[in-house]
């Protein structure tokens, strides 16, 4: 009997974090049993909150709604950003005349775009799958960008060197060399997605985690359900980031966090 | 022996934010078809420009670099460059770093090659290793297979060895002379290290400090393999270092 070495020491290192998790439960759990709250949930109210929604289909197809439009619009910002980001890398030309124009709209919150996003593509699902693709398409073409701007000349020098095509060039030496930067940028890019969708479904949409979470609180108070939509996105959040962490795995990237 | 590389009153000069710096200054020479040189200078003399220069990379602001009497029109295949740095891609491993260079094979071939060559280098088992699961001494040896493998008619040398310890410097050394026994090539070779210049070379030419310009020629009269502690080459060498002023 008695556990292995290794999830000994994997126990060990989530303990702090999940006694600190259990405490801050307990405290929010013993304030609104002292304070009485009629309308601040216990942590049990929002388990069992959730669970009900879980059970009559809603929480899932919320959860479903969000992800497919993060899905579309993530891809969407991918195919475009990542192509772009290689091409304003390596010709100067398109990098002088494109920098500016996303360096000043860059800094514009997402949020900004929902009136325009509501007058060209209306209430439907195109809306938020623009404001995503907006949101996440320039972190991503930041960083392709700069990932071949900092591609180390001797790499140049070398492929130069071999005379090898303009298609060896970029498919053995370039996009290599840039990959983990544009991994770095597609995990910041479904980061900002994932913040963006839920704000978008809050102000222009009847479905989704964001929708979820404004219709709990207009529908009687149900702040259990908030909270429980809350959480819920917090975990869907992590898992996403985890999923794109697992990239930063893969033999043709493994060299860039060799040492 | 026909001339392989004519260098010709080259001169480079950089500017800088404290003004213009004369980095090179009237280099001059030639390298004999199948010929090994060394170009030996201080630290900072100009060496690396010198040899950027001849290998295409660079352009001089005076003067000229001929190959087989055509003047060069940057960098090919022809000439490979080896610097200290070193270029082994990191992203790919052993073989394919190998089979970078060769276009026009197919496929099954390339690789064919390229394990022939990973095996004149000792690498043999190392085919599919990512450079980062290599030592320093293994990943030059890639670097100089990697250059065989196109079977270049020069090989431009920029300290290939100098970020090595001395042991596997000597091994480096060791194993370059052999591969030269069995595949010609013409070498350019720069290094700050004199023993390493006798050990190597045919001749050796003597940098000054900068703006760099050849001081002196010695011609190297030592059959291979050479000893190093011997009389006559210990004679060499304190004569190339009095050039240095050392």
């Amino acid at each position: 009997m008695g556990m292995s070495g290794a999830a000994m020491s994997k126990l060990k290192q989530i303990l702090p974090a999940a006694t600190v998790i259990a405490i801050l439960i307990a405290m929010w759990w013993l304030v609104v049993v002292a304070t009485h709250s009629a309308i601040f949930p216990t942590p049990w109210q929002v388990v069992t909150g959730t669970l009900e929604l879980a059970r009559d289909g809603t929480l899932w197809s919320d959860i479903g709604a969000s992800l497919m439009r993060v899905g579309v619009g993530f891809l969407l910002a991918v195919s475009i950003a990542v192509p772009l980001g290689l091409w304003m890398g390596w010709i100067k030309g398109a990098f002088s005349t494109l920098n500016p124009i996303f360096q000043i709209l860059r800094p514009i919150s997402p949020i900004a775009w929902i009136p325009i996003a509501i007058l060209w593509f209306g209430v439907g699902d195109a809306s938020p799958i623009f404001l995503i693709f907006m949101s996440s398409v320039f972190p991503m073409v930041v960083q392709t960008t700069a990932g071949v701007h900092t591609i180390e000349r001797r790499y140049l020098r070398a492929a130069e060197n071999f005379g090898v095509s303009r298609y060896t060039l970029f498919s053995r030496v370039i996009i290599p060399a840039v990959l983990p930067q544009i991994i770095v940028g597609m995990r910041i890019g479904l980061g900002v997605a994932w913040l963006v969708v839920v704000a978008a479904e809050m102000i222009a949409l009847r479905s989704g985690l964001g929708y979820l979470i404004i219709d709990s609180r207009n529908a009687g108070n149900r702040y259990d359900l908030v909270i429980g939509s809350m959480v819920i996105i917090g975990l869907i959040g992590l898992s996403l980031d985890g999923a794109m962490r697992l990239m930063e795995g893969f033999r043709l990237v493994k060299w860039r966090y060799a040492h | 022996m026909p001339t392989k590389i004519s260098v010709k009153d080259l001169a480079k000069r950089f500017v800088t934010d404290q003004g213009s710096l004369q980095v090179v200054n009237g280099v001059s020479f030639d390298v004999a078809d199948g010929e090994f040189v060394a170009i030996v200078g201080p630290s900072g003399c100009g060496k690396s420009t010198l040899m950027s220069i001849i290998a295409g990379f660079d352009r001089p602001d005076r003067g000229s670099v001929t190959v087989d009497g055509a003047s060069g029109k940057g960098p090919s295949s022809k000439g490979i460059l080896i610097s200290q740095q070193g270029s082994v891609f990191p992203w790919l491993n052993v073989r394919q770093n190998l089979m970078f260079g060769l276009n026009d094979h197919a496929p099954s071939d390339k690789e064919e090659i390229a394990d022939h060559y990973a095996a004149i280098v000792g690498l043999k088992g190392f085919e599919k290793s990512y450079p980062h699961e290599l030592s320093g001494g293994m990943l030059k040896r890639v670097e100089l297979a990697r250059a065989l493998v196109v079977k270049p008619e020069i090989l431009y040398m920029d300290e290939p060895f100098s970020a090595l310890d001395a042991l596997m410097s000597l091994r480096m050394r060791k194993e370059l002379l052999r591969i030269l026994a069995v595949e010609r090539h013409t070498v350019v070779l720069i290094t700050h290290d004199v023993e390493e210049a006798i050990h190597l070379a045919d001749r050796i030419f003597v940098l000054s400090t900068r703006p760099a310009t050849i001081q002196a020629t010695f011609e190297v009269p030592f059959e291979h393999p050479r000893k190093l502690s011997s009389p006559a080459v210990q004679e060499l060498r304190e004569a190339i270092l009095r050039e240095l002023g050392v």
